[in-house]
């Protein structure tokens, strides 16, 4: 619980003519399709809980309609709830007042979203500046402020550059580079990669990576691509018709899946990236020639395999050996699951 | 069967009498305030008066030379300061220049009005749903009213001059910067706005940072087609005695002179091209930003 930077306590949104009073309707187990038949009301959240832990990158994922733009949105009130708490550092957001909620936006929580969103009458620099203007920061520190983001972000020499100059991915760096500059201790990012092709992805996860290793700010980052949320999540949440359907470390949800629903979600994946060699080491040691981490990944484990031509490794943790791993264990691990019986029924 | 072939009208006497009291009841409020109103609009009057005289009697080159720099620092085009100072030379040449340079102080004056009346009235229609509808109708009137008929209680009132003149003007002129003002806020991209809310913006940083910016080439197309409905204006306000350009053509309907009339109305339309060509590369200019090909 102290641990806790923001927690999202029974949150409710219902969106339509009087959601207050189909609040109970969904209490009571009404689901969102008969709500919408029914009531004429969507169902947009939940009851939905969720803690998110100081300095960690909590990952929210599902499909699209699942409400997870939603959920983001509430965090800093871009949407109004129609029910539930979210607190942040203890303060209930929700409970803010305008003049409040305005410093709570400048200098708490910055946003990156999925479509850039820049200002495109503005400069690389003006556009990162942007947040300090707001923050009424004196214009010579801002831009040196400004200046030490685009570095960070890798967009030196495009200062003066305005954003339809710039491809995609740049534009994104931008985004990145404009949420940092405030110093909010919280970064929500809104589907921040999604629009970008795979190789730009995979570099923007790299930069985020390598930034939130020096930074350790508390990052929310919606997500409906499982591969991003498992390489950049400390732990995850899955969304489904505005609830929650599973909350856990990476390696919790892939070894054990609650449902159909998420075991179908791990289908494609490739598991051998994600999970560790501690999954599957058994806890008697043996002292063997070849030997893996157990913080290691599988994927890497099997290479370190498969070049010594070794079917089993001892497994060390803090350089003290815990036990060992076999090359059939791994290999079942990563064998992808038998599809579910009731295979897409729900989507 | 009368019921079918004539309408049923009010009764003579009754609608008399209706009339009658509206014109009687506006006569009294016009001698009652009609000075207070004329002593509010005074300033507007020295101001117009002192842009007039400053333009004619200002000596013809210096206002040659600064309407050619005007020209450059609108259109950065060559082209277009040559073509704006041979109309120039042209209209002076056929002794036109003084009615020229009074229209050119009232439509500039009448720009000025609008655009500090109007811009406001179109910030106001896009941030409110409600004022937007209560004033859509207003422009409506005010756009489609045969000019006449609110030159009636102008007149009553301000008697004839320059400042009923400007307001007749003014009222025709001002529903396009309005409308496109308020259009051009509305359009604003709704992923900037939300951008600049989770900044933490307030209405008036977001207003002034991000909608007014981004509306601004609709705001100026707004101004341009100001401009051009002033100009178009300037022979009606001939009629209640504004000097320029409109004073000649309606002396050459009455008397039928083909020459003069032709000679003036081409006259208000050069004026009119070179506004509108300066102003709209002004425009394109302020868009500099959209180059290149990733479109935001």
């Amino acid at each position: 619980m102290s641990d806790s930077k923001v927690s999202i306590k029974n949150l409710f949104k219902i969106f339509g003519g009087n959601p207050k009073k189909m609040v109970a309707h969904v209490e009571n187990g009404m689901g969102k399709q008969e709500l919408l038949e029914k009531h004429r009301h969507v169902l947009g959240l939940n009851d939905v809980n969720i803690e998110i832990k100081e300095r960690h990158v909590q990952v929210i994922m599902g499909l699209s309609g699942s409400g997870k733009s939603t959920l983001i949105r509430h965090v800093n009130r871009l949407i109004e709830p129609t029910e539930g708490e979210i607190l942040v550092d203890g303060e209930n957001v929700l409970g803010m007042a305008d003049e409040q909620l305005r410093d709570f936006r400048r200098f708490k929580a910055s946003m990156v979203f999925q479509k850039f969103a820049l200002l495109p009458h503005r400069s690389v620099v003006d556009n990162v500046m942007y947040g300090l203007n707001i923050q009424k920061v004196a214009k010579d520190q801002a831009r040196d402020r400004a200046q030490r983001w685009i570095d960070a972000v890798g967009l030196s020499g495009f200062e003066s550059h305005y954003p339809a100059q710039l491809s995609g991915g740049m534009q994104q760096r931008v985004g990145l580079a404009r949420a940092l500059a405030t110093d909010a201790e919280i970064l929500l990012m809104d589907e921040a990669f999604s629009a970008l092709d795979p190789l730009i992805r995979t570099d923007m996860q790299n930069v985020l990576l390598e930034l939130q290793d020096e930074l350790h700010k508390t990052i929310i980052f919606i997500t409906h691509d499982l591969d991003e949320a498992l390489r950049i999540g400390d732990s995850i949440v899955i969304l489904r018709d505005g609830a929650v359907v599973q909350q856990g470390t990476p390696q919790e949800i892939i070894l054990k899946p609650v449902d159909d629903y998420v075991s179908d979600f791990i289908q494609e994946i490739n598991r051998a990236r994600v999970l560790l060699v501690d999954s599957v080491s058994t806890s008697t040691p043996k002292e063997l020639s070849c030997q893996v981490e157990s913080s290691a990944k599988i994927e890497e484990a099997l290479q370190i395999l498969n070049n010594a031509k070794a079917t089993e490794a001892a497994v060390s943790m803090n350089g003290a050996i815990t036990g060992s791993v076999t090359l059939e264990a791994m290999i079942e691990a990563v064998a992808k699951p038998e599809p579910s019986k009731k295979e897409k029924a729900y989507r | 069967m009368s019921f079918f072939t004539e309408f049923p009208t009010m009764e003579r006497q009754a609608l008399r009498d209706l009339k009658k009291g509206i014109d009687g009841s506006f006569r009294d409020f016009s001698r009652e305030y009609g000075e207070l109103i004329e002593n509010i609009f005074h300033p507007l009057l020295m101001f117009l008066k002192w842009f007039q005289d400053l333009l004619v009697e200002t000596p013809w080159p210096v206002v040659l030379v600064v309407i050619g720099a005007l020209a450059w620092i609108g259109s950065r085009n060559w082209w277009l300061v040559a073509g704006t100072i041979a109309a120039f030379l042209f209209i002076g040449y056929l002794d036109m220049w003084e009615d020229t340079m009074s229209t050119l102080a009232i439509v500039s004056v009448a720009t000025l009005i609008c655009i500090a009346v109007g811009i406001p009235f179109g910030i106001l229609m896009a941030r409110n749903d409600r004022v937007q509808s209560a004033i859509l109708p207003v422009l409506d009137i005010m756009q489609t009213i045969p000019s006449f008929v609110y030159l009636i209680p102008v007149v009553m009132l301000l008697g004839i001059g320059k400042v009923p003149g400007l307001i007749a003007v003014c009222v025709y002129a001002v529903p396009p910067i309005v409308r496109l003002t308020n259009l051009g806020i509305r359009l604003v991209d709704k992923d900037v706005l939300e951008a600049a809310d989770a900044f933490g913006s307030s209405y008036r940083e977001r207003l002034f940072n991000v909608q007014m910016p981004l509306a601004l080439p609709n705001i100026f197309a707004g101004v341009n087609q100001t401009i051009m409905m002033a100009l178009s204006m300037v022979v009606i306000a001939a009629m209640i005695g504004v000097p320029g350009l409109g004073v000649p053509v309606l002396r050459a309907i009455s008397n039928q002179y083909l020459a003069l009339g032709m000679m003036n109305g081409l006259a208000i339309v050069a004026i009119a091209i070179i506004f509108d060509r300066v102003s709209q590369s002004y425009g394109r200019r302020l868009q500099k930003h959209r180059e290149g090909g990733h479109g935001v």
